[in-house]
């Protein structure tokens, strides 16, 4: 088992060490395990399957930097990897989170030489994390991409090492260029700097000698001014970067796909989960490095891709259960079952589990107490349903572990047995019990037993609760018809739903019209037409021009949308809705821009280029400002996508002309993944890159024949000017702001103006509210590949919504209103965070509450609130937690 | 000739992408084989401590 927290649960033996497998002695675990699971006769099969379409997710593996001799890794013990070190921090790590040198060494060494070095063991005052290890580097390595992610997680680990270790811990991040282009990213970097006080060292350390006798390490660098600091650590962390393994490029040559220079699976700019064979999808970093957001994304997009291709023969395999017949048990004394699980040793090692089921089957109302070794595995499950029907059981209790992710297998197999799963009790002895209280056996035990008969008089008062069904309006509607908005559309189409897309301009296409080419060197205007045609052609998708949005009703399943079109408001039903808006260029109000025709922004050059300007010809000496609007207070996120555009139009400016003098200033470039291959390739095409500081931004000034730019140059740390005949600047993009779109969903934004998706990590592509998708740079900013990504995504995740046409259900733990009570004071109608309340307007109760179980998420505000006491949180109502809380005070 | 087409899904790889990848399809009608060559599915997310920037658990 690598981890406790592994799924599935269970122990695997490796075949490498096991002494029976491979000398055939031992085999003590076959003897001792009560389950009888231990099969020393399996083999590997080979199984062949019939799959429509493949989806490639085979990860990656972190650089070993064993072969970089001056970091030393494999000699000195206190250099460790990003990834040793995010076990160091993990409180189920081999160091339980504390923070300690030798980090490696066993907590009790038995060894002579490894007690000599437990001896130097303390608590670290300094580390250093180095950047780049592994990533950007052709000298020590191959890998001339940037890995994408290691600046972000050094400042995470910096940050949470100062949590753990103290604020005098002193933390120092080596670095080449600080690379936070993620939402959310650029504050947290701010904040490591100045509320964190980490330290952020612009240097590519040289080399790290040991102090033989301590383990401290000495670090030699050369800072920005050019002086030789030497410097002691006793911790060092190398950042290493995400590298492809052997075993995955021999997986792509087996499956004859393209792979890039670093190894990543090559796919295309308006295809970015299509590899090069048909039928073959990627995800993840083998489709170039990413966190775990863009993974996520990746994953939703590569599932509408393959359901694409694979639309007819959808619900072809997949199999129906057919539901028992529920009991109805509405009146009936109540009869318990309480099964108490052993889990093995986990919760029986601690709790006197015998003792736990005899107190239990003396319990008011309970008819049987059963001790389970796995209350969860299958044959226990059986075992129940078993005992259910035997007894005739209407109320059942499992003592285990957490609800959170067993509750469901419970209450599926109350559902097997015909008893509403809402009958359903689960109490976790083990999480809150045996594990924390391990030390203790005895008061372990009664605290299972208080448990146990709190769980018991709170079931015996369970209701059978009933789900509502919500009809799912098998239309989509999609706000904006850019990219991501388009991608999105042609997907649900394509798998048969009928798709609206909402555009306020007259025609399809947003910001991406104003394009030239992608990083990969796609023409985006031929693509695009493309992609407008197929939409055009598509009878499944209309498309509303020239429309605004003014109004919309209802919740997931069922929307209605007001359209004005021409003045004229129609509404639209609709079922699910992707928001799609995107994002616009700033109007900078510096850099004299506005007053000169030679100041142009990023747009501005992609459009002399898409018309093959023939001002373009005379241009001698060109000029790129970054960070134009962008990472600044007023607007502290970084646009991600200007680095890659500047540095892609300065090569194409090079291409164009060789002897033409091509600069960019710049804070940091941040060509992140394979993009850094676009960055090398311009510094070797002779242009020319100077990096200024916030605090010195460069200075033009428009003269007659010339523009003058001076910048205060960080290798010479003195002033320098250019005269330019075509200054650009790489104004950041800003988003629409668009509070009543927000407004009409319930959806949030964030201080810049950008949409606040569910989850940050794991729910990149929808929103909060329940049938509402988010794409494209309403998002945040993101380049053409990713704004189809997370296109395809939202229309996955929708997807899955919409395939439940028949089976999606409210939850029936949810808050309902005993309208004779109610005052009518309106408190929870303003509290409820989901709008699901509101006054009757008609019938004999007009005036009162009602609760709208499908909007309604169970969270009890409004059931706090209620001064009349009026409302009840099914499944947690209040007799329900009294009885609890008056069992918990019965000594057993 | 159009080939028959199979309303299956070989996923390879149970990291959080190709586990994200399989709920999607599971869950809008598709019959979805995860493979994964280790004993447990999670991949490196699950070996992470927290995740930026929002600092929540990774598990």
């Amino acid at each position: 088992m690598e981890y406790p927290q592994a799924v599935p649960l269970k122990y695997a033996i490796n075949p490498d060490v096991c002494l029976k497998l491979t000398k055939d002695k031992c085999g003590t675990c076959e003897e001792v395990c009560p389950a009888d699971a231990i099969d020393y006769t399996m083999t590997e099969e080979m199984l062949t399957v019939a799959a429509g379409s493949i989806i490639l997710a085979p990860g990656f593996k972190p650089f070993d930097p064993s072969r970089f001799d001056n970091y030393q890794y494999a000699n000195f013990p206190n250099v460790v990897t990003s990834m040793e070190f995010e076990r160091i921090l993990s409180a189920t790590g081999p160091t339980m989170g504390h923070v300690t040198t030798f980090p490696k060494l066993p907590a009790n060494p038995k060894k002579k030489k490894d007690k000599l070095l437990a001896q130097k063991r303390k608590d670290p005052k300094k580390i250093a994390w180095f950047q780049c290890v592994g990533s950007r580097d052709i000298n020590k390595c191959d890998n001339a991409y940037c890995s994408s992610v290691c600046c972000m997680y050094a400042v995470k680990e910096a940050i949470i090492a100062k949590e753990h270790a103290g604020s005098d811990l002193d933390c120092s991040i080596f670095f080449m260029d600080m690379r936070t282009p993620g939402k959310e990213f650029e504050k947290y970097y701010e904040n490591a700097k100045h509320k964190h006080g980490i330290n952020f060292i612009r240097s590519r350390v040289h080399s790290v000698t040991e102090d033989p006798e301590t383990g401290d390490l000495s670090v030699r660098y050369v800072d920005e001014l050019g002086q030789i600091i030497t410097e002691t650590y006793d911790m060092i962390v190398l950042s290493v970067g995400l590298e492809i393994s052997e075993e995955t490029r021999d997986l792509a040559g087996k499956l004859d796909i393209d792979l890039t220079e670093g190894g990543f699976a090559r796919t295309a700019s308006f295809e970015p989960v299509a590899t090069s064979r048909d039928g073959i999808y990627v995800s993840g970093v083998f489709n170039n490095p990413k966190d775990i957001p863009e993974s996520v994304l990746d994953a939703s997009a590569a599932a509408s891709a393959a359901g694409d291709a694979l639309a007819d023969v959808r619900n072809t395999l997949t199999k129906e259960t057919l539901p028992v017949e529920e009991t109805n048990v509405v009146g009936d004394r109540p009869s318990i079952g309480v099964f108490i699980c052993d889990c093995g040793s986990n919760i029986a090692g601690v709790v006197d589990c015998p003792s736990v089921t005899e107190y239990a089957a003396n319990l008011p109302y309970v008819t049987v107490a059963e001790e389970t070794t796995y209350a969860c595995s299958q044959d226990a499950q059986d075992k129940m349903v078993e005992i259910i029907k035997e007894k005739g059981l209407n109320r059942i209790v499992v003592a285990a572990c957490t609800p959170k992710t067993h509750e469901p297998l419970f209450q599926e197999t109350l559902k097997n047995s015909g008893l509403n799963k809402y009958l359903f009790e689960m109490t976790n002895i083990r999480n809150h019990n045996s594990w924390v209280h391990k030390n203790n056996p005895d008061i372990a035990t009664d605290k299972a037993k208080d448990l146990v008969r709190m769980a018991v008089a709170k079931a015996a008062l369970a209701q059978p609760l009933k789900e509502e069904k919500i009809n799912v309006n098998p239309s989509v509607m999609v706000v904006g018809g850019g990219l991501a908005g388009m991608t999105a559309a042609r997907s649900l189409a394509s798998q048969g739903y009928e798709t609206h897309i909402i555009e306020k301009k007259e025609c399809l296409g947003g910001e991406a019209l104003k394009l030239w080419k992608t990083a990969q060197g796609e023409d985006v205007q031929k693509e695009l037409d493309a992609l407008i045609q197929d939409i055009a052609s598509n009878d499944k998708i209309i498309v509303h021009t020239n429309t605004t949005l003014e109004g919309v009703d209802g919740f997931v399943g069922n929307f209605t949308s007001q359209l004005k079109t021409d003045g004229k408001t129609t509404p639209l039903e609709h079922g699910v809705a992707v928001l799609a808006t995107g994002a616009k260029a700033l109007e900078p109000d510096e850099y004299s821009f506005g007053r000169d025709d030679r100041i142009i922004r990023t747009l501005d050059l992609d459009k002399m280029f898409k018309e093959s300007d023939p001002k373009l010809d005379t241009v001698k000496s060109a000029v790129f400002i970054q960070c134009v609007g962008s990472r600044e207070p007023q607007r502290p996120y970084c646009s991600r996508v200007c680095c890659t555009h500047s540095v892609d139009n300065a090569i194409a400016l090079k291409e164009k002309n060789p002897e033409t003098d091509v600069f960019i200033l710049y804070r940091d470039i941040r060509t992140y993944g394979e993009r850094e291959l676009l960055y090398k390739k311009a510094r070797e095409k002779g242009v020319i890159f100077i990096r200024f500081d916030v605090e010195n931004k460069p200075e033009v000034v428009v003269e007659k024949d010339h523009l003058k730019i001076t910048v205060i140059d960080h290798v010479l740390n003195l002033p320098v000017t250019i005269y330019a005949d075509l200054l650009t600047l790489a104004a950041a993009l800003v988003p629409r702001k668009d509070e009543r779109l927000a407004n009409f969903f319930k959806v949030p934004l964030n201080d810049e103006g950008f949409f606040v998706e569910k989850h940050a990590k794991l729910g990149p592509a929808e929103f909060a509210t329940d049938g509402v998708f988010i794409a494209g740079s309403a998002h945040y900013p993101k380049p053409v590949n990713e704004a189809i990504t997370q296109g395809r995504a939202a229309a996955s995740r929708a997807l899955t919504l919409l395939a439940k046409k028949d089976s999606l259900f409210t939850s029936g733990n949810v808050a309902s209103v005993d309208v004779q009570k109610c005052s009518a004071c309106g408190v929870c109608i303003s509290i409820c965070p989901y709008n699901s309340p509101s006054f009757l307007a008609e019938g004999r109760f007009a005036g009162k509450a009602d609760v709208n179980a499908v909007l309604c998420k169970g969270c009890g505000l409004c059931v706090a609130s209620c001064r009349s006491g009026a409302i009840h949180l099914r499944g947690f109502d209040t007799n329900q937690i009294l009885s609890q809380i008056f069992a918990l005070d019965e000594v057993s | 000739m159009e080939s028959k087409k199979t309303g299956s899904v070989v996923v390879i790889g149970g990291g959080i992408s190709g586990m994200l990848s399989a709920l999607d399809l599971a869950n809008s009608g598709f019959y979805v084989y995860l493979v994964e060559k280790g004993p447990s599915i999670g991949g490196v997310m699950a070996q992470l401590d927290k995740t930026f920037p929002t600092n929540d658990c990774a598990m």
